[in-house]
């Protein structure tokens, strides 16, 4: 059984069709490509995927779940996690924080123990503190705990965003445009720490991407969009060698 | 000569006893501030993390201070007791003003959140003007510990004001270090910086803007039954002008700081009683504001503010 399985999902926002029909099917453990056209409706997707939008029509199954029209927190906790086109950490708070963050739902102790500093809180806060350590270790970001997530450099705090994302211990991860304001260096770095989360993980992953470097480096299977629908789907070399993706990307 | 010696002692008993005065009037105005600044602490929580002026939180003491004075005078119970009993109704009233008023507004636009939130303020104000009269009630003072007399009884601090700042002192650490240091405190950090991205990592938004309101709300409790305690006398109207002037007091402090709000409530409340004491004490409220418009004029977003950086 498929891990992720959209089936003809749709949204309009007043009279834009924002995505129409889309459907797509993710194995376990694939890394797959979003690609299209700016305005193609990706992150509206992501956006659907993660309850930030609830669709008008169509359905998606989470590892045989039904997630459709969901709260977020509840997605969150169904397994998808994602990070954000635009970088969206807690800046002020310390880097290890943001990782604590993400793993709040899976170190449970109440309000009023935290408040009366009960034996509990101190015993789930330590192992809340070395699971997000360990983490921070995965993606080498291990001597930057204390720093202000803002104060990271541009690189780093990508990295952390994944690192937070996978401390909500995802089924699958959402990355929305990773390599997003990169350069040549840090695009590779990314790859190589992408197919390594993968692998370290075991994890399903899309992502949105407009480094055609990238995706045609890492990604196993692809769908484009354009104006909302899909416009090929397949494997990559295949869908990046369809004439009609060629059209609707470099123009006639 | 002997006449001189006699002079020098009588000039240094003016000098020490105008010294003694300052620092009796010192010390008020630090108990006096660290009730704004509890107060004031209500206010910057739940805006640093709802992004909403909850101007109800005054009367929300209000309410703290009526709860204690019926079950101290009207049924005899144990002050510490009546103390408990206030915080639980008040952080009971809290979490259902958000739930009721506030929480169906969420995304509304911040003006209409205000005007509930006044609303709310004439609500209770006007319930409790329905259930206990317009008249003054005699609060009795719940702290009965004994005055601190020092310099054979030349400088008397009353208990409760002693009471007040370390009870400020013990609450202010506890939350700095509640904020900082649990998932829920960090959960309202995450909150106040960027709601929908807490949302995607699993954080009950509304869940934590409840305890906000509940923790802001214990607090206002706390100082309602300091403020009574201070100044015994009880209205519906107690709670307006000095939730006014802890609202001052977190803007003065860098509003959504707690640290802030902590500073702010101390100097506001120094500054009034300094000004009550030596300028005029009809004045002292329009000095209070006229700072706070200084301040406001030099560092926009209070004393301990974040910069705002425009980013061009």
């Amino acid at each position: 059984m498929a891990l992720l399985e959209v089936k003809n999902l749709g949204i309009s926002f007043g009279g834009l069709r924002a995505v129409n029909a889309f459907n797509i099917t993710i194995e376990k453990g694939q890394l797959y490509g979003l690609i299209g056209p700016n305005g193609a409706g990706k992150t509206t997707i992501f956006n659907l995927l993660t309850g930030v939008y609830q669709p008008d029509e169509g359905s998606i199954i989470l590892d045989g779940v039904n997630v459709t029209g969901k709260r977020t927190i509840d997605i969150c906790k169904a397994g998808i996690a994602r990070t954000f086109q635009n970088i969206r950490l807690f800046g002020d708070m310390p880097v290890l924080d943001n990782v604590k963050v993400g793993l709040h739902n899976h170190y449970p102790y109440s309000t009023l123990e935290g408040i009366l500093r009960l034996p509990r809180y101190f015993k789930v806060e330590k192992e809340m503190n070395e699971r997000a350590m360990e983490l921070l270790k995965v993606f080498g970001l291990e001597e930057y705990a204390d720093y202000k997530a803002e104060n990271l450099p541009y690189g780093q705090q990508r990295k952390l965003e994944i690192a937070r994302a996978m401390a909500t211990a995802p089924k699958l991860l959402l990355l929305d445009e990773p390599a997003a304001g990169m350069n040549p260096n840090e695009t590779k770095e990314l790859m190589d720490t992408i197919q390594f989360v993968r692998d370290h993980f075991d994890m399903t992953i899309l992502l949105i991407e407009h480094d055609m470097k990238l995706v045609s480096g890492i990604c196993e299977k692809l769908t484009v969009l354009n104006f909302g629908e899909v416009l090929a789907q397949g494997e990559t070399q295949e869908v990046l060698n369809n004439p009609e993706v060629i059209t609707a990307y470099l123009g006639e | 000569m002997n006449t001189a010696v006699h002079f020098t002692a009588a000039s240094e008993t003016i000098v020490w006893r105008i010294g003694m005065s300052f620092v009796a009037h010192l010390i008020n105005g630090i108990s006096l501030g660290s009730v704004y600044a509890l107060i004031a602490l209500g206010y910057t929580m739940v805006y640093g993390i709802a992004k909403m002026l909850n101007f109800a939180h005054g009367d929300v003491i209000m309410i703290g201070g009526y709860v204690v004075f019926v079950t101290v005078s009207g049924m005899g119970l144990n002050p510490l007791a009546s103390i408990i009993i206030s915080m639980a109704v008040c952080t009971v009233l809290g979490v259902t003003i958000e739930r009721v008023a506030y929480r169906p507004l969420r995304g509304a636009s911040p003006l209409a959140v205000l005007i509930t939130a006044i609303g709310v303020s004439y609500f209770l104000q006007n319930v409790a003007l329905l259930v206990f009269g317009s008249d003054t009630k005699a609060f009795t003072n719940v702290v009965t510990l004994p005055n601190l007399e020092l310099f054979d009884g030349q400088l008397v601090i009353k208990s409760v004001t002693i009471v007040t700042v370390i009870v400020s002192i013990i609450i202010m650490v506890g939350l700095s270090l509640f904020v900082k240091k649990t998932k829920i405190g960090r959960a309202m950090t995450a909150v106040s910086e960027d709601k929908g991205a807490a949302q995607l990592m699993g954080i009950n938004v509304n869940g934590t803007i409840a305890v906000t309101f509940a923790i802001g709300s214990s607090l206002a409790a706390v100082a309602g039954v300091l403020l009574c305690s201070a100044y015994p006398s009880l209205t519906p109207y107690t709670g307006s002008m000095p939730g006014i002037k802890a609202f001052v007091a977190a803007v003065f402090g860098g509003i959504g700081s707690i640290p802030g709000a902590f500073i702010g409530g101390i100097l506001l409340g120094v500054i009034e009683n300094l000004s009550k004491a030596y300028i005029s004490s009809q004045l002292a409220d329009a000095i209070v504001f006229s700072i706070l418009i200084i301040v406001l004029l030099v560092k926009p977003t209070g004393l301990l503010g974040k910069k705002i950086q425009e980013k061009v």
